[in-house]
């Protein structure tokens, strides 16, 4: 136990503590929506589409994160011009956006000149390495989230359970569609760097399949998804210091695991 | 008696294949009109136009001053296929759903009293903490009843109310439905003609074009005049007088 305080001394692991906290509260807010709307494949492909950005960024020298979030956020926007407007199948155009970012980012990295020393890091993850700028970031996205999700829950809700009758309503549905887009889009790239792109899409499921084990209403969801993502993802970061393992996995692993005793528990309670 | 809804010469079409040809209909104060038609002849497509889900191609829509004045004038009840039984709601978010939002919105007192009072007239507020996919066909479409009541509208608009229905709620469902005729103006689509005759006043055949019958007695011939090829039941001893007023 004692060890475990200690680690609270170092700055790294105070700043892996907040970073846990940010992606707790913004995975559980964007990933209980995601999951309600069964929209978690358009989530992996703006994750994965946002790869093209990082190696952008990295082939002409600007922040990855800037060049994750404009392509996170023109594949969000894509694949809802694609469906709606070129009439391509939904899936096949998440199919379509998701391949040609990573395609683009590989080629991209290819092209940069010497060693690319963090491109691990943005694939797998590392939040012992997060910086105190980054962390600046996830606590504005988590305000605006956190913000916008109180004021307009039951819209957000109304939209997500039955958009048809929400439009008889006279609620502006699109406009709050590609709204939550952009939402789902910055909270997917903010946390790249607590879990990585190719995890991501875990913390905002897991969680939320947890929470939704014990709870049907939306608002409960929410609470409870960030809370488990916060519990496991401080036990995986724990495991992976003393273990020394790769963060980003263990979490995965803590949060895997959770759900599956919390399922087991469920049959008895 | 005011017009509440006045379609004219409307013309709707999915990539321009024409669905609904040169409508024309009027929609009056405490109306009950039944429209029946053969699957995908285009009855949901009416109701969709008539709420703005859909842009016609052609024609035009005219409101009647009652609801132009009106957030939200008109009631709806979709079909319950379209639903997501899994969606983590409660019922009484369901019905709150109804209500008219702008900006920040958090529900009224009075619009939860309002809620609870329409959920204790369909007797389902025993169930009102429970998840939307708990429930039975039944009071699912309750549930939805109570969402398109919240707002007070003048005009309801339900569409196949009687889908994954037993015959109990059924019968409980039209003598509401009837009930509330006589404050508000309902449009029914269903594909239980015998049933919805007993209730409904006059009669909308859909099929690609519609024709209006201002009288809830069809006969077997008439349906054929309006080129609506649907199942038609018999009751007891006149044999075409396909849907006559009759007692179960």
């Amino acid at each position: 136990m004692n060890a475990i305080l200690e680690l609270f001394n170092y700055d790294f692991f105070q700043k892996a503590f907040l970073a846990t906290v940010f992606a707790s509260i913004s995975c559980g807010i964007i990933g209980s929506y995601i999951v309600a709307r069964r929209i978690v494949f358009i989530s992996g492909g703006i994750t994965h589409a946002s790869f093209g950005g990082i190696g952008l960024a990295f082939l002409l020298g600007f922040n990855p994160l800037l060049g994750a979030v404009l392509f996170a956020v023109m594949s969000a926007m894509g694949i809802q011009f694609f469906t709606k407007v070129a009439e391509i199948r939904e899936d096949s155009s998440i199919a379509i956006w998701w391949s040609l970012g990573m395609a683009l980012g590989i080629i991209f990295v290819f092209l940069t000149p010497g060693y690319t020393p963090n491109l691990m890091s943005y694939l797998f993850g590392n939040i012992l390495t997060v910086t105190s700028s980054e962390l600046w970031w996830m606590f504005m996205l988590n305000v605006v989230i956190v913000l916008f999700f109180t004021l307009f829950l039951r819209q957000i809700l109304y939209i997500a359970f039955d958009e048809e009758f929400a439009r008889t309503a006279g609620l502006p549905v699109d406009r709050y569609n590609y709204l939550i887009m952009t939402l789902i889009a910055l909270t997917v790239v903010l946390n790249i760097r607590v879990v990585g792109i190719i995890l991501i899409l875990s913390l905002l499921t897991i969680p939320q399949a947890s929470a939704n084990l014990f709870t049907k209403d939306f608002k409960k969801l929410i609470v409870l998804s960030s809370m488990f993502a916060f519990i496991g993802t401080m036990i995986g970061l724990f495991i992976s210091y003393f273990l020394d393992i790769p963060s980003g996995a263990a979490i995965i692993f803590t949060l895997v695991l959770m759900f599956g005793l919390l399922r087991v528990v469920k049959i008895f309670v | 008696m005011k017009p509440l809804v006045k379609i004219e010469n409307l013309t709707c079409a999915y990539d321009k294949i024409p669905v609904l040809e040169n409508v024309n209909l009027e929609v009056n104060e405490r109306d009950f009109l039944g429209v029946i038609g053969p699957n995908g002849g285009g009855k949901t497509t009416l109701l969709k136009a008539i709420l703005g889900l859909l842009k016609p191609v052609k024609g035009k829509i005219v409101f009647g001053s009652d609801l132009q004045g009106r957030k939200k004038p008109i009631g709806y009840l979709p079909q319950v296929r379209h639903i997501d039984k899994k969606f983590p709601i409660t019922v009484f978010d369901v019905v709150l759903s109804g209500s008219i939002m702008n900006g920040i919105y958090r529900p009224s007192a009075e619009e939860r009293q309002k809620a609870e009072q329409l959920l204790v007239e369909m007797g389902i507020l025993d169930i009102r903490h429970k998840a939307i996919g708990e429930l039975s066909g039944g009071q699912m479409q309750r549930v939805f009843l109570c969402r398109a009541l919240l707002s007070d509208p003048k005009l309801l608009i339900l569409d196949e109310p009687d889908t994954f229905v037993d015959n109990r709620f059924e019968g409980e469902l039209y003598e509401k439905l009837r009930a509330l005729n006589k404050e508000i103006a309902i449009i029914l689509v269903s594909h239980d003609v015998g049933t919805i005759s007993t209730y409904v006043k006059t009669i909308a055949c859909v099929n690609k074009s519609l024709h209006y019958h201002p009288s809830n007695i069809i006969t077997q011939e008439q349906l054929e005049g309006y080129n609506c090829p649907i199942q038609v039941i018999t009751h007891g001893e006149v044999p075409h007088t396909v849907l006559q007023y009759h007692h179960h």
